[in-house]
């Protein structure tokens, strides 16, 4: 989220696009994703199989996000990528726009194949991960339930910590304040929950620290400096593996979210693009990538397929999906500017 | 300009005039050839800076000037609309015509799949419009407004079309110019009626923060200069070798990257972190002193990071400060103290001053230490133009409030010029 490192993303991939402009009218199949260790399983699980099964060379570029960049490649013209995964704000918006192919289900297994959050008109879900309450359990005397014992700091002393930002927090407010997790929008589109979650949020802020980056959070847990934090669920189940953290997960209440593969409107390689998409939405692909990296995935009956050890930590295990809600879109695209003003507000009183 | 051309020899007399002025009337000529042949050279020199400058400097500042009043969106995807409420007073709803012409500029926008634009644009300005319009616009394809009935259906689809602030929205977005972001930027919109008001006090926010940002600049300066001078005044004073050693130390900073200073600040002064464990050790607490993630952070980290710029201006200026000056003050009487604040302290200014401005400009902008060692009521300004820039691409908003800041910065750096313009003791900008 660091600024620089998007931006020097940004003008890589800049050069890299004019680099690549002069060859793209016959080109391999591009398959874009978001770098670092998560494409790396992709490599491992997706990339490098297709093409040994289906006999299809495939190119993956990784990108940083942004609406800007897919609405540039595509209104050019003769795209460079055919298959991009997006986040879910820009798969509403790139919808909206026109900038993805409308999916043709029956080519990808059909729309019962998957969970019917990861279904969209424009995209197929790629992968599920959540928001989660974080703790250390070598430091908690007691396990907490839920975010309501987030909110109880005489049970549970210590600080907390939360994501800079109304994104989330005010979710989260509501959801310890005994909103059930499918009104949460509903009570936060009123102006009464907006107040009421701003008043929930009062009764530790003095406890509270925010974090900006996804790093943070596992970091202010280890330091000490916080007794719980919303976290990825990905970054503890990394601090545990990687740096033998005994830290705690508590999946009641969690917020999800899902990144979605999308075609680009203008690929050339269209046919060979829904094939991909076919074999990255297989049940018995999709279920060995938790191995590498503990995100969730959207095929129903991938689960099955799961080593339990590894179902155990993934958002899509059925038991962690019950309490889960997803993250509104739709919500967050109007409300953004405007809550973000006030969350400023109410943390300068 | 018509009174210099009178003032130049008429064509043709040239010759005569030299003639007059001078007793050799080609050196004149000559000599103005080789002075115009210099400074075509010394413009030639500094040409690749000047183009640097305009291409880095210039059009950056210019284009973000223009992005904070450029509103080109809702003309391009609603003409009909705009076009049908130009003249409207914002006094009861508009007409069926302008009803009509919202009707088919979404059915022509939806065609051209240019809706979210418009929708995005107008959700800035009245909050909800972002589903009012797409909701519109997808309930009109599915059922057309028959011709006559368009308020009606319009009404009918959302009684928010009833709202005045609703048709106020796309009358002010009219464009291509607005002022609705520099209006926002200082916590002010315009109504429906064309009343400029302020905004809820719940969601007033960037007056706040502009101030904010100012007393931390303000504050990081005074902290700079407090620790900086007696620095600069051993660094000065010290022999060559000790203070070159010495030197070291202040430059190091500057050699290692800021976020491995911020997080190695974070570490420092973290709950259960060195200093509050010292202190608990010597017993001056009991409880841990929260040192990060709240101003007493963003204090410590920003005066650690900007040190260095005030710092080096002192030692210049301390350093070309004659002895002698000061022998001479002692040796006709005066007292210690008398030497240093009428002798020393009044040669050091043109450093106070060159490090203050260096110190509190670059610290207005700051935008990661804030973000990082701060808590949530302590971000400064930058931050929200990183929040507009990169979380919710609202440019015009962003641009807007850059320009608050470029303008506050413009006039103080002014005041200051004319203020040491007026002493004398300019620290480098007039």
């Amino acid at each position: 989220m660091l600024i620089p490192c998007r931006q020097i993303g940004l003008a890589a991939l800049l050069a890299a696009g004019l680099l690549y402009g002069g060859t793209a009218s016959a080109r391999d199949l591009t398959v874009v994703s978001w770098g670092g260790t998560y494409q790396d399983a992709q490599k491992k699980v997706y990339f490098e199989p297709f093409t040994a099964a289906t006999k299809i060379p495939l190119t993956d570029e990784s990108w940083d996000g942004g609406i800007g960049v897919l609405r540039a490649k595509v209104e050019a013209g003769n795209a460079p990528w055919d298959v991009v995964q997006v986040e879910s704000e820009e798969l509403a918006l790139g919808c909206e726009e026109g900038l993805f192919q409308k999916l043709d289900y029956t080519r990808i297994g059909g729309k019962a194949a998957y969970l019917p959050a990861a279904v969209s008109p424009c995209g197929v879900g790629a992968i599920v991960y959540d928001f989660v309450l974080g703790y250390d359990r070598d430091k908690l005397h007691e396990a907490p339930k839920g975010w309501a014992d987030f909110f109880d700091t005489k049970r549970f002393p210590g600080k907390r910590a939360l994501r800079q930002g109304p994104k989330t927090t005010l979710e989260i407010a509501l959801i310890a304040d005994g909103v059930a997790p499918a009104e949460v929008y509903k009570v936060l589109g009123t102006e009464a929950g907006i107040a009421r979650a701003f008043r929930k949020l009062d009764t530790i802020k003095n406890d509270l620290v925010w974090w900006k980056a996804g790093a943070q959070p596992p970091q202010l847990l280890a330091s000490g400096e916080v007794a719980m934090t919303s976290v990825y669920n990905g970054r503890i189940d990394a601090a545990n593996r990687n740096d033998h953290k005994n830290f705690g997960v508590v999946w009641n209440g969690a917020l999800y979210t899902i990144d979605s593969w999308v075609i680009l409107k203008g690929s050339p390689n269209t046919d060979q693009a829904y094939k991909f998409l076919a074999f990255a939405g297989a049940a018995e692909n999709q279920a060995k990538l938790p191995q590498y990296i503990a995100y969730g995935v959207p095929n129903r009956r991938a689960n099955a397929l799961i080593a339990p050890e590894y179902l155990a930590g993934l958002p899509t295990n059925p038991v962690n999906l019950r309490t889960a809600t997803e993250i509104s879109d739709s919500f967050w695209l109007e409300n953004l500017d405007r809550l973000t003003e006030r969350f400023n507000k109410w943390a300068a009183k | 300009m018509a009174s210099v051309a009178a003032g130049d020899p008429p064509p043709g007399r040239e010759l005569i005039g030299g003639d007059r002025d001078n007793a050799v009337p080609s050196l004149k000529r000559r000599l103005r050839r080789v002075e115009r042949a210099r400074q075509l050279r010394h413009a030639a020199l500094i040409l690749p800076l000047l183009l640097f400058l305009g291409f880095t400097f210039l059009v950056p500042i210019g284009t973000m000037l223009w992005h904070s009043v450029d509103d080109p969106d809702v003309a391009r995807v609603l003409p009909r609309s705009v076009a049908a409420l130009k003249g409207w007073n914002g006094q009861a709803l508009p007409d069926e015509a302008a009803f009509a012409a919202l009707a088919a500029d979404l059915d022509q926008a939806a065609r051209d799949q240019t809706t979210p634009a418009a929708a995005k644009r107008l959700n800035y300005d009245v909050n909800g419009f972002r589903s009012l319009l797409m909701n519109t616009a997808r309930h009109l394809e599915a059922a057309p407004a028959a011709a006559g009935e368009a308020k009606a259906t319009l009404l009918d689809i959302d009684p928010r079309w009833g709202d005045l602030e609703s048709w106020g929205a796309i009358h002010r977005a009219a464009g291509p110019l607005t002022g609705f972001y520099l209006l926002a930027a200082l916590d002010l919109h315009r109504t429906a009626d064309g009343h400029i008001v302020g905004t809820p006090a719940e969601q007033a926010v960037y007056v706040e923060v502009l101030l904010r940002t100012l007393a931390i600049g303000f504050i990081v300066t005074a902290l700079c200069l407090l620790l900086g001078f007696p620095t600069a005044y051993v660094l000065a004073a010290l022999p060559a070798r000790q203070s070159n050693l010495l030197m070291i130390f202040v430059l190091l900073p500057f050699w290692t990257s800021l976020l491995v200073r911020i997080c190695a600040w974070i570490v420092l002064l973290q709950g259960n972190g060195l200093v509050n464990g010292l202190l608990q050790w010597l017993g001056l607490v009991e409880q841990p002193l929260r040192l990060i993630f709240n101003r007493t952070g963003v204090y410590i980290a920003m005066t650690h990071v900007l040190l260095p710029f005030m710092i080096l201006p002192l030692y210049s200026s301390m350093k070309a400060i004659s002895p002698a000056t000061m022998r001479a003050a002692a040796s006709l009487g005066a007292p210690p103290w008398r030497v240093f604040a009428q002798i020393y302290l009044p040669q050091t200014l043109p450093g106070i001053g060159a490090g203050s401005l260096l110190v509190f400009i670059l610290c207005i902008g700051y935008y990661i230490t804030p973000a990082l060692v701060g808590g949530g009521g302590d971000q400064m300004i930058s931050y929200f133009i990183a929040f507009f820039t990169n979380e919710t691409v609202n440019w015009g908003m962003a641009a807007a409030l850059g320009t608050v800041l470029l303008t506050v910065t413009t006039l103080l750096a002014l005041a200051y010029a004319r203020l040491v313009g007026e002493r004398q003791t300019s620290g480098g900008i007039k």
